[in-house]
């Protein structure tokens, strides 16, 4: 195959530059003064961005947003992953009655916006007494149909058959057939579902906003906090938002090519 | 030799197994009949519990004066949705979500379509560009809303500095109703675009060659082979892409929630911005009236659901 002419390269370019534009503007405002505000087009930073960090530092509870968020993502992703592997499992190689509705079932429920069924959702945790606690965004999180549904397709293919009957009449328990064979298998998958579940659940804001309290955030709750008032001083605002930008660009750097073949390969399998 | 060897163990094993003690066998049964029920069922009880269970208990809410905290809500009937219906602060929102829904939907197909045909070009650093088509997905969703109000910020944004620069006369992008929907329009575009792109290239690259070569013998030129080839390829994918990004449109909060920060949940100072669950939100959590919010959640599951089943319909029928 030949190579594209310059031109796709060029379009290319100017789309990848305009990607990274905000994230680049937001540490442009947030290492500056409010200067930047009043119409001046320069676009090297100062030197101001620790300044600002810290006074993000001294308005929101910047830290233990970002610890909250790390325990919401963590158990949520941990749980969504685990049982999901657990139903696909069952679904993509066991067989018993009932197993076609059950997963037409799980498929419907995909198109379902389960979100807007916040307000019974809200009076339950009121109910418990979880309101402003971090149960509140774990517990209602903990399984999704995409999950199920992702892990199904996965080891439909990936596990053979024979492998499981092979366990099986080596005496083995099916929860133990699951764990030595199922498992290891699926930690591809896993791990892209993994990923996919930790993004969502970091960027949760609706829910967050409504059940937490200002003293107990998750990170995203906590960086709206900084814009709220009528002024809103940018140069403070956008080093929070550069400041809750950094993990994510790290992990993107890191397992980047991964995502991008779990998007992908989400795709085909989908 | 090893295969004979193997051959041997098998055998052994087999014959293990078809004397297995009583007690085994029927544990061993019993774990073939049960566990299977028990690997689905956290799935089940806990999707049931916090999932399907709340929102089909907003339609019982719904037909409530339910304040929040009060002890017993007064039962209404349909009222609620009596008074929704002829509520013009809700057919705005639902005005003002549909037209952001369009703003967003109907340019980023088209413009994911193109990109994934310049990113299935043989390129050099294939993975660097697609790594770069994706960055903004990873984007915080509430750091990207703040980031861009700033930038279209009506007095001293950087979209009006350059609209001013090359002798454009600046938009309010707040409080005029159609710039503030291009607005936040622009932001679902930017964060969406380069995900779907990449949905689209797997589906583009999953076509098989053979379909294009016999094309090429035919005669056909590359617009034709696009129009007649890869697009209804793509039918699959271009529905999932239209389904999903209605379901998510439809529920559009965070960017108006947070687009203007004076704003509050009002969605601007006339509400020209307001989406249906920035209202839902507004009802619900400012004026605590829960039995009429749950009336605007329970209609707008009804919309989300006909609209996606809807385009679901259309696309087949359009990408043939």
């Amino acid at each position: 195959m030949k190579r594209p002419s310059f031109v796709v390269y060029g379009v290319l370019a100017a789309f990848v530059l305009g990607s990274a534009f905000p994230f680049y503007w937001s540490y442009l405002v947030a290492s500056r003064d409010n200067s930047v505000l009043t119409g001046d087009l320069t676009l090297v930073p100062g030197g101001n961005f620790f300044a600002n960090a810290a006074r993000v530092f001294d308005t929101i509870p910047f830290w233990k947003g970002l610890g909250n968020s790390f325990i919401v993502s963590g158990t949520v992703t941990a749980s969504v992953v685990l049982l999901s592997t657990l139903a696909g499992f069952a679904f993509a190689k066991l067989r018993f009655r009932g197993r076609g509705v059950l997963f037409l079932f799980v498929v419907a429920t995909l198109a379902v916006p389960t979100q807007l069924g916040i307000i019974p959702l809200y009076m339950a945790m009121a109910e418990f007494g979880w309101a402003g606690e971090l149960e509140a965004v774990i517990v209602p999180n903990l399984v999704t149909a995409f999950g199920v549904f992702w892990m199904r397709q996965y080891l439909i293919d990936t596990v053979p058959d024979e492998l499981v009957e092979a366990a099986r009449m080596d005496g083995c328990s099916l929860w133990r057939a699951f764990w030595h064979v199922a498992l290891p298998a699926a930690r591809p998958a896993a791990a892209m579902l993994g990923v996919f579940t930790f993004m969502q659940s970091w960027n949760d804001f609706l829910w967050p906003l409504i059940v937490l309290t200002p003293d107990n955030p998750t990170l995203q709750a906590a960086l709206e906090k900084l814009q709220s008032g009528y002024y809103v001083d940018y140069s403070l605002v956008l080093a929070g938002t550069t400041l809750a930008t950094i993990p994510v660009l790290i992990v993107f750097l890191v397992l980047g090519r991964q995502i991008v073949a779990g998007v992908m390969q989400g795709a085909v399998k989908g | 030799m090893t295969a004979l060897l193997t051959k041997e163990v098998d055998r052994e094993r087999t014959e293990e197994v078809r004397s297995p003690s009583p007690l085994r066998h029927r544990l061993s049964k019993l774990d073939n009949r049960v566990s299977p029920y028990l690997f689905v069922a956290p799935f089940f009880v806990l999707f049931g519990a916090v999932g399907l269970f709340p929102l089909l208990y907003t339609a019982y809410v719904s037909l409530f004066d339910w304040d929040l905290g009060a002890d017993d809500p007064k039962f209404l009937g349909l009222e609620n949705y009596r008074t929704l219906f002829t509520d013009g602060q809700f057919w705005n929102a639902l005005f003002n979500t549909f037209s952001i829904f369009l703003l967003s939907s109907v340019p980023q197909v088209i413009t994911a379509v193109v990109l994934a045909a310049l990113l299935a070009a043989n390129l050099r650093g294939r993975t660097a560009w697609r790594m770069g088509v994706l960055l903004p997905y990873v984007a915080s969703l509430v750091a990207l809303t703040i980031i861009f109000g700033n930038l279209f910020g009506p007095q001293f944004g950087l979209v009006n500095t350059v609209l001013t620069t090359v002798g454009i006369p600046p938009i309010d992008w707040q409080a005029n109703t159609f710039g503030s929907h291009v607005a936040i329009a622009s932001m679902v575009n930017w964060r969406w675009t380069g995900y779907n792109a990449l949905i689209v290239l797997a589906a583009m690259l999953a076509i098989p060659r053979d379909l294009y070569e016999a094309a090429v013998v035919d005669g056909a030129g590359p617009v034709r082979q696009f129009f007649s080839i890869t697009l209804p390829m793509l039918k699959p994918t271009l529905i999932f892409v239209i389904v999903t990004s209605t379901i998510g449109g439809l529920q559009i909060f965070t960017e108006p929630k947070l687009y203007d920060p004076s704003a509050g949940s009002g969605g601007g100072a006339e509400h020209q911005y307001q989406t249906v669950v920035l209202y839902l939100y507004q009802s619900a959590f400012q004026q605590l009236d829960l039995g009429y919010a749950s009336a605007i959640a329970w209609t707008l599951f009804l919309i989300v659901i006909a609209v996606a089943g809807l385009n679901f319909w259309l696309t087949r029928r359009a990408v043939r």
